[in-house]
């Protein structure tokens, strides 16, 4: 069996680790664009912040591709699929035959019309790496994860930082007002200032400028050959609309299961169960991945946010000790949630809404308090912790 | 594989699990003469409330959620254990996120923390069950 992964980042490494359950012997190649072993994407503004090194970067061990038997094509790019003939043409002239394909193109930044950095790759990281003095002026467009994950990167190692966002709040696509209003001035105590609400028309008086406006996933490589939404489309096995070409990761679009939409849901987690589930069905298993939901866990200089699921319904709210905290349910099912603060077993409200767990099988009103394991049944708690 | 089962009619909530758990993160001889008036932060937690008591620990999914969605590759399996490379955590917290036990902390150091069945030492049960009085948590094979 011959198996070919485009992508190098958590999707395509999550095939491999898949694929290598069921098939230890099938050849497996991974297409690279980026001339790196792999890595992980979002650690790049703890790069440029110098919490981690080169090394630490590696998502993997040095040993990964030859421990699974990898070959690695990197610093070539796939240029078209054929999938009639069933091969992928390379930037190299080569073209590489694959029984089962998997396309984990990720996602690239959207471009506006002004220069700038982008910070989606550890080049990018380096390459601002090495414009960063203590006089430069930097603008970030943008007050998504990228761009203040970026901003905390960068903070101190510049004269000033300025955020411009059209949207009115930072954090836009993962918190409320009231969330946002709460990381803005936490960033703006440490000398970040923000631009919201206004669109960006010049760039004059800064030395430096990052475009961190959102991402667009990268599907042209299957335009034409499988159906494409606003990602790829995958259904419960990442497979794709034609036979024997499956995708994962940022460049797909696939159910919500807090909402039933279908959407982009660009992060880690979803990317490397995605492409596990495929490798594994790519190898002859059969594996579902059908409890994707939009999550994030992200901090900044000490403040740590975790949130998940969507925003609707009745909300529980309570502000005690300093965490800022929110519950959004309805139809008897914790729809999402958000935490600014003390995160301590978030995970267990991440499981209503991933389970959708009818809300009167627990004890709401304890568990609306703090998260526990001392809200369900005895009978529930009997399988989680005691096994049978 | 061996893991930490919850007997919960037998928890008396006395809490030692928490105890003997932080004691074997420490190089101390005397487990009252290490932990006497510290505040200690252990990997196995009770929950109590109304008489009811249980311990919680991780659970080592088969299925990890941790480990699928750490961002770093700090969280992995050896032979079944889950364990945690805490040089690679950054203290990011998608495991606290994706756990749906609960069972993942925060650490003074930042990097995350969680039972790793006490592997690292020689002892054929994790400290906890060993301390347990009453084996309201056993380290047995289940399923």
């Amino acid at each position: 069996m011959k198996y070919v992964i485009i992508g190098n980042s958590t999707a395509g490494i999550g095939c491999v680790e898949g694929i290598r359950q069921i098939d230890k012997s099938g050849n497996i190649a991974i297409i690279s664009d980026e001339p790196h072993h792999t890595y992980s994407r979002p650690l790049i503004s703890y790069l440029v912040k110098g919490k981690v090194d080169a090394e630490q970067m590696k998502y993997r061990a040095d040993s990964f591709y030859k421990d699974n038997d990898v070959t690695l094509l990197s610093g070539v790019r796939a240029v078209k699929i054929n999938a009639g003939e069933k091969a992928v043409e390379l930037s190299d002239g080569n073209s590489i035959a694959y029984d089962k394909l998997l396309v984990a193109t990720g996602s690239r930044a959207f471009e506006l019309p002004i220069a700038g950095n982008s910070f989606m790759t550890l080049d990018d990281a380096r390459k601002l790496q090495s414009q960063l003095a203590p006089e430069k002026k930097v603008l970030i467009i943008g007050a998504g994860l990228i761009g203040l994950k970026c901003a905390e990167g960068i903070l101190g190692r510049v004269a000033s930082i300025t955020v411009a966002d059209l949207a009115p709040r930072v954090l836009a696509s993962i918190l409320d007002d009231g969330g946002a209003a709460l990381v803005q001035k936490h960033f703006e105590e440490r000398g970040v200032k923000f631009i919201l609400s206004k669109s960006v028309s010049s760039t004059d008086g800064f030395d430096i400028v990052v475009i961190a406006a959102g991402v667009r996933p990268n599907t042209e490589l299957l335009s034409g050959i499988a159906q494409i939404g606003k990602g790829i489309a995958i259904n419960e096995k990442c497979e794709t609309s034609n036979p024997d070409i499956y995708a994962a990761g940022d460049c797909t679009e696939s159910i919500d299961v807090s909402s039933g939409q279908q959407k982009i849901m660009a992060l880690l987690p979803n990317a490397y169960m995605q492409g596990e589930c495929a490798g594994v069905n790519m190898a002859g298993g059969n594996k579902i991945f059908d409890k994707a939901i939009p999550m994030n866990a992200i901090g900044f200089m000490g403040l740590h946010i975790i949130t998940a699921g969507n925003y609707t319904g009745e909300v529980y709210e309570s502000n005690k000790n300093g965490t800022y905290k929110k519950l959004f349910y309805s139809d008897n099912k914790l729809n999402g949630y958000i935490f600014i603060g003390d995160i301590e077993k978030a995970g267990i409200y991440t499981s209503l809404i991933r389970d959708r767990t009818p809300l009167d099988s627990i004890d709401w009103a304890l568990i609306c308090e703090k998260p526990g394991l001392m809200a369900f049944t005895k009978e529930d708690r009997m399988l989680k912790l005691g096994g049978r | 594989m061996k893991r930490v089962y919850v007997n919960e009619k037998w928890c008396l909530g006395c809490r030692l699990c928490e105890y003997y758990c932080a004691f074997a993160g420490t190089s101390g001889k005397d487990i009252a003469r290490s932990l006497k008036g510290v505040k200690i932060n252990p990997r196995i937690k009770i929950e109590e409330k109304d008489g009811i008591s249980f311990a919680v620990s991780c659970r080592h999914c088969k299925e990890p959620l941790c480990v699928k969605g750490c961002i770093t590759g700090a969280l992995s399996v050896a032979d079944g254990v889950i364990v945690v490379n805490q040089d690679k955590c950054v203290s990011c917290y998608t495991c606290v996120l994706c756990c749906p036990f609960g069972a993942i902390s925060t650490s003074e150091s930042g990097a995350v923390q969680k039972c790793e069945l006490c592997i690292k030492s020689a002892a054929d049960k994790p400290a906890c069950v060993a301390g347990c009085p009453n084996n309201a948590i056993v380290f047995e094979e289940r399923r």
